[in-house]
This record gives C-alpha cells, sequence and structure tokens, in this order.
C-alpha cells in the first residue's frame, strides 16, 4: 500500500504517521534474519510468529526481521525491546526456547540466563552492559539490526530519505560536494581516496550522460559488512547513491554485486521496487524535476572486478580485466561516459553527513581519517562479527575489549588486516590508533575492513602461501608482473611451507615482491606481495625455522 | 547420466528480455541460461549468438572468464566451500576433506549420479560462521568433519 509521494511534504507527513505507530506500547522482538539464517533464525522466526498468533498476542508483541546485529558469534540472536525498558539480548535462540521467552521474557519481563551473553562467568542481559555493543559507535549501522529491511516504512520512520530532500530542496550540487569534501571522508572500499574530490572530478567533466556506481564487489576473503550494509539497510546505500547522482549530475546508476550474495540481491532488490513505488526512484522525484534510477548487475565471480576500470568492463558485458589509468573514470568510464564509482559502506556514510553536517561528522575520528569505519572481525577471535568505531580507535580495543580477546591458551599472535592486499599487523602493534595512514605504516592496509585474527597456532608462512594462491588463482592474466610473478611467488611459497626451501627464497621473494608491487597493471598485482612482505618483516624466524 | 539432446528454444526467451541491448546484458543472458540449463552448452552458445549477433568467440571468451559459468553439466545441489581467510584459520581445509571422501569427487567436479558438483569459492561473506558452505542458497557454518556429511547426506534424500 505504497503511495506515490509527490513532494517533500508528502515525505515528511508519510515519517510523521509512523511517528504515531512508534509510541504503541508493543515489545518489540528483533530476529536477524540474515547471516544468522545458517543457524536456524528461520525456525526460530516462524515458530514465533506461530506461537504469537496462536496466543493472540498480536496487540501486544511485534516480531521483526531485521538484518546484521552485529555480535554474530551468538548466532541465531535476537533483541527485544519492552516499553521504556532497556533492550534485552538474545543469542544461540533455539526452536524450543520459543515458549519459555514468550511466557517469561515478553510477558514477565523475566531474563532467561542461558540465552544472555556472557564474560569472565558473568551473564549480561542488557545490550547497553555488553562491552561489545557499549563501546562501538554505530553511524553507518544505525538501522542495520533494528529495522526491517524490507521496510521502506520504517526506514523512513527513522528519518531515511531526509538527507536526500535536504540535498535535492536545500543545496544545490557544488553545496553538497563541499559539505561531503570538507567532511573529510575517504573512500572505505580500499584505497582511501578523498569522496568530494572524486565527485568534485565527475561534475566537473565535460558530458551529457553520466554515470553512477555503487561497488558491490566486496570480494576480500574476510569481508562482509558491505554484505550486511545492503541486507540490512539497503535503502542507506540507495539514498546515498541519490544525493551522489545529484551532485555529479547523473540519471542513471549502477549496484554492481557479487553473485555470492543473493539475500543482498534480494534485499536491494525489493529496496528498489519500493523506493519506485514512493516516487523515490525514476523521473520527476518529488516533483523536483530530478530524474534517477538505478539497475543491479550481477558479478559473475571474478575478484578483479572490484577494480574500477575491470568492473566498468564487466558492466559493459566483457571480460573484467582492468586497462590502464588515465583516463580515470570520472573522465572516461562506462562506456566512455563520466562515471563516478563508490563502494557500499561509503554512500551508507553519506545520508549522515548531509543530515548531521560535515563538522559534526569530522569530530569522529582522526585527521587522516574522519568518521567510523566497520571492521568485519574474525578468525580466533571471541566475538566475531561486525564492529563499528571512531577512526582511531587501537586495534587491541577492537581485538579484545570489543572482540572479547582470543579464545583458548595460544595468545593472540597477529591481526590479518586488509585482505590480499593488507598484512600482519603483530602484537607489539595493538595500541596503535587505526586511520588510513597509520596501518600502511606498519605494513598492512585499512583495505575494506577485513579483521581476521590470528592466534600462535596459525603458520604466518601458511597464511602467506594461503593469500598467494589466493591472488594467482584471481590474477586476469592481462599484465605480465602479476601473472608471473604471482605464480612464482606461491612456486617459492608452497617449496617453503612444505619443508624444500633454500636459503635464497626468501631472497627471491623480496625481489619479485618488489617488481610485482611497481610494475603490475592494477591494484590487485599492485598489493599482491603486501602479505608476503609483511609476514617476512614480522615473522622471519618462522620462515627461517622452515628453510633449513 | 545419458545424453540428452539440448532444447534450445527457451533461449529465445531469455535472449527477448534483453533486446535493448544484448551486447552490455551478456552476462545477464549467459546467466539466466545457465539457470535454465544447469550449465552452458555449446549449442545454447551458439543460439545466443546467433540471436543477438554477438561473436561466439567472444561468447566464448566471458564463459570462460567467470568462474561462475561452466561448459558441463553440473550437479543437482551445488556444494560451495568457503576458502576466505577466516574459514582457512578456522580448519575448513578438514572440512573439504570429508566431503570430497564422502562424495569420492575433488573440487570442481560432480558426482557420478550428478547429485552434487563440489566447489570452493573465494570468500562468502560469513567469516563468522567459519567454517562454512552453502548447499544451492542456503548457508550451513560452524562446521564439522562430522556435521558436513550429516548435511549432504540430509540433501541426498
Amino acid at each position: 500500500m505504497l503511495k506515490r509521494l509527490k513532494s517533500h511534504d508528502d515525505l515528511i507527513a508519510m515519517r510523521k504517521s509512523g511517528d504515531k505507530k512508534i509510541k504503541q506500547e508493543k515489545v518489540k522482538v528483533s530476529i536477524c534474519m540474515t547471516g544468522c539464517r545458517a543457524l536456524g533464525a528461520q525456525e526460530v522466526y516462524e515458530e514465533f510468529s506461530k506461537q504469537i498468533k496462536k496466543q493472540k498476542l498480536q496487540d501486544k508483541v511485534e516480531v521483526v526481521e531485521t538484518g546484521c546485529q552485529g555480535l554474530c558469534a551468538r548466532a541465531p540472536v535476537m533483541t527485544i525491546d519492552p516499553p521504556g525498558a532497556p533492550s534485552i539480548f538474545y543469542g544461540r535462540v533455539t526452536v524450543d526456547i520459543v515458549p519459555d521467552v514468550i511466557s517469561k521474557t515478553i510477558l514477565q519481563g523475566e531474563v532467561i540466563k542461558k540465552l544472555c551473553y556472557a564474560e569472565a562467568g558473568k551473564k549480561i542481559p542488557y545490550m547497553k552492559d555488553i562491552p561489545f555493543y557499549n563501546r562501538q559507535n554505530k553511524v553507518v549501522l544505525r538501522n542495520c539490526g533494528v529495522v526491517d529491511p524490507n521496510s521502506i516504512e520504517q526506514y523512513i520512520e527513522r528519518k531515511g530519505y531526509d538527507a536526500f530532500a535536504k540535498a535535492l530542496f536545500e543545496f544545490d550540487p557544488e553545496r553538497i560536494i563541499s559539505e561531503i569534501t570538507s567532511s573529510g571522508i575517504r573512500g572505505r572500499g580500499g584505497a582511501g581516496f578523498p569522496t568530494g574530490l572524486k565527485w568534485g572530478f565527475c561534475r566537473k567533466a565535460k558530458g551529457d550522460i553520466k554515470y553512477l556506481i555503487c561497488n558491490a564487489d566486496e570480494g576480500d576473503p574476510g569481508a562482509f559488512m558491505d554484505r550486511a550494509i545492503l541486507e540490512g539497510d539497503p535503502h542507506a546505500v540507495i539514498e546515498g547513491m541519490l544525493i551522489a547522482a545529484r551532485a555529479i549530475g547523473s540519471e542513471k546508476g549502477y549496484v554492481y554485486v557479487r553473485a555470492e550474495y543473493p539475500i543482498a540481491v534480494n534485499h536491494l532488490r525489493n529496496a528498489i521496487a519500493q523506493a519506485r513505488r514512493l516516487n523515490l526512484l525514476g523521473n520527476n522525484i518529488l516533483g523536483s524535476g530530478f530524474n534517477f534510477d538505478l539497475e543491479i548487475k550481477m558479478g559473475a565471480g571474478a575478484f578483479v572486478c572490484g577494480e574500477e576500470t575491470a568492473l566498468i568492463a564487466s558492466i559493459e558485458g566483457k571480460r573484467g580485466m582492468p586497462r590502464p589509468r588515465p583516463p580515470f573514470p570520472a573522465n572516461s568510464g562506462l562506456w566512455g561516459k563520466p562515471t563516478n564509482i563508490n563502494n557500499v559502506e561509503t554512500l551508507a556514510n553519506i545520508p549522515v553527513i548531509i543530515a548531521e553536517g560535515a563538522d559534526w561528522y569530522r569530530q569522529l575520528g582522526t585527521k587522516n581519517g574522519s568518521g567510523t569505519k566497520i571492521f568485519a572481525l574474525a578468525g580466533k577471535v571471541k566475538n566475531t562479527g561486525l564492529v563499528e568505531v571512531p577512526m582511531g580507535t587501537t586495534l587491541r580495543e577492537i581485538v579484545f575489549d570489543i572482540g572479547g580477546g582470543v579464545p583458548g591458551r595460544s595468545g593472540f599472535k597477529a591481526a590479518q588486516m586488509g585482505g590480499p592486499s593488507g598484512g600482519c599487523v603483530p602484537e607489539e602493534h595493538l595500541d596503535l590508533p587505526i586511520d588510513y595512514e597509520s596501518v600502511q605504516a606498519v605494513g598492512a592496509i585499512m583495505g575494506s575492513g577485513g579483521l581476521i585474527v590470528m592466534d600462535n597456532d596459525t603458520s604466518m608462512v601458511d597464511i602467506s602461501r594461503y593469500f598467494m594462491e589466493f591472488v594467482q588463482e584471481e590474477s586476469c592474466g592481462k599484465c605480465v608482473p602479476c601473472r608471473v610473478g604471482t605464480r612464482k611467488m606461491l612456486d617459492i611459497l608452497i617449496r617453503i611451507t612444505k619443508g624444500e626451501g633454500v636459503r635464497r627464497d626468501v631472497e627471491d621473494l623480496k625481489e619479485m615482491a618488489n617488481v610485482t608491487q611497481s610494475a603490475s597493471l592494477c591494484g590487485l598485482g599492485q598489493t599482491a606481495p603486501n602479505p608476503v612482505l609483511s609476514t617476512i618483516r614480522y615473522f622471519m624466524n618462522e620462515y627461517e625455522a622452515l628453510i633449513k | 547420466m545419458e545424453v540428452k539432446t539440448v532444447d534450445i528454444k527457451p533461449v529465445a526467451g531469455i535472449v527477448s528480455e534483453y533486446s535493448d541491448d544484448y551486447d552490455s546484458n551478456l552476462i545477464a543472458i549467459l546467466q539466466q541460461s545457465q539457470d535454465e540449463y544447469g550449465y552452458l552448452p555449446k549449442s545454447v552458445l551458439k543460439e545466443i549468438s546467433r540471436l543477438t549477433e554477438v561473436p561466439l568467440t567472444r561468447i566464448f571468451g566471458v564463459v570462460t572468464f567467470y568462474s561462475q559459468f561452466t561448459l558441463i553439466p553440473r550437479g543437482k545441489h551445488a556444494i560451495k566451500i568457503c576458502n576466505g581467510t577466516a574459514c582457512h584459520v578456522r580448519g575448513v581445509d578438514e572440512v573439504k576433506e570429508s566431503v570430497k571422501e564422502h562424495l569420492n569427487v575433488v573440487e570442481g567436479e560432480t558426482t557420478a549420479d550428478y547429485q552434487f558438483t563440489l566447489e570452493t569459492v573465494a570468500c562468502i561473506g560469513t567469516c563468522f560462521l567459519a567454517p562454512v558452505m552453502m548447499v544451492d542458497d542456503r548457508y550451513f557454518g560452524k562446521l564439522t568433519t562430522d556435521s558436513v556429511t550429516d548435511i549432504v547426506k540430509e540433501y541426498s534424500n
């Protein structure tokens, strides 16, 4: 029953009608229906809905299907919000316990201890007391795990599309770009290029048609924040794209998303259809005369397509191989037209910057990186999941205070940051405040924010081999340094891990790394040697132990 | 499995959905054709080429570039074992060995009864569940060498 919004006033009216609903005295039960599905969330949700109906509790309880709530280690998870009382967080919820959750927690306010998060043997029922949550600052993930991603109404009730309306009716394109530039936001996809500057280039580029692309080809093994955003809050990305489109002067956008993310594609498709029905996408949006529409393009399984020129080739229906730059996509991109490409997380930041202002945004984070960053915490860490913290937070805070440390007796060895383009950060740098430059200085990269914790049982030479195998397989083969360099380095690494290494192997690795870095065509090859170099830098003893 | 002649009639329907621009929609056409046939038979590729006037060489180039596409028939269920960093660190190799042994195939192969095709993927973005796999569109996490064979057995029935 979505009615077309003809003006800004209609949008405001729609939000206000939602305000009344929020005030209703219902217990809200939010169940993660994305990542948690792998561990039975669907069955739990169905049982919940069935019981609520059977016990005729529809007036008292509202069950909401949400996206990722962050603490994936406890999957399947749910949050219970009784009116006027603190939120209760439950994990490892099973179908059998659903009747108890309803009779005890929902009807009597009693906490079920065995479902609570525990730390140091103590059960912590309330979300506000759990360090994993209270030490985070959710700006980009503000709606993720809270709203139903398939409901544009819920997004609008939480001031969704308000920032876009501001950008459309109060700002001219130059003002949008200057706001984004002075916010200091840099691309969250890996390279960290200033977003405002990028938009400015595309706006200034000559051409009647300009394209906007959202890069949702999240291919770094170990990164899943873009997937979570698309699954949990797809409208935030659409709103970010609308603002970007108005800024650069584009009427047509594409979201290039991995085929391996079926739930994300499904939610995004749904969100686009809803936005079209409300006249938030299409022609004469909100009666302003501004036109913009979006199309989803599915990837077909090629890591290199995360590189912008390769991604463009793939949208054009070609083999996804990169080409030399310049010309940069801002001048000659998709079908030779000026094109602006931003990553999912970057775009999800945009509405907040426009709504709250550049000054507010800049307060978050450090001089070199403003705002927050989402990290995908995985590997040998207790609280695996999604973590959003201001730039400048230390690795120790993320891994130990929020992540709950390393399980077992083995202890922390290193954190792998930035996936196949990044490196391993050892214990000695745990107190490093994380931003683009600081991470690079210790031999890793911020990358897209994948953070894999490794304990002392993990062999760093094996990790080095693992990443080299990955990039070697994903190298598109167009340029020789990457095609041959990664193969040769992999051969040496395999030899070393088998215990057949020879003395000069490490020197050879370094030399080949140097050539591959400096002579490769695109980012894939230029950064491919990073995991090798960083493990040689910090864990040379492990290489030596294998090469006798 | 007996070799059946491929019915190329559905290709025209798929292709017609993209009549505005065959060239840039080639990947989508191939994806939909693969959904239809389970793989990309030679006759289908030829038919796509004939209808869209995109040269067969270009089509073949695209098909062989992207790992999603396959030129040989696949099993009824696709088992995709994640080979991401978190899964690697959490011991996916043993899990993979267990499946390989159970199904008696290696990576990229299809079982003799055409029930399963075993693949590995770079990362399916559910690292918090590591080690993890997908069977068709469903995720299975925190796998052990035992649980993984139980899951596969469920699909066999």
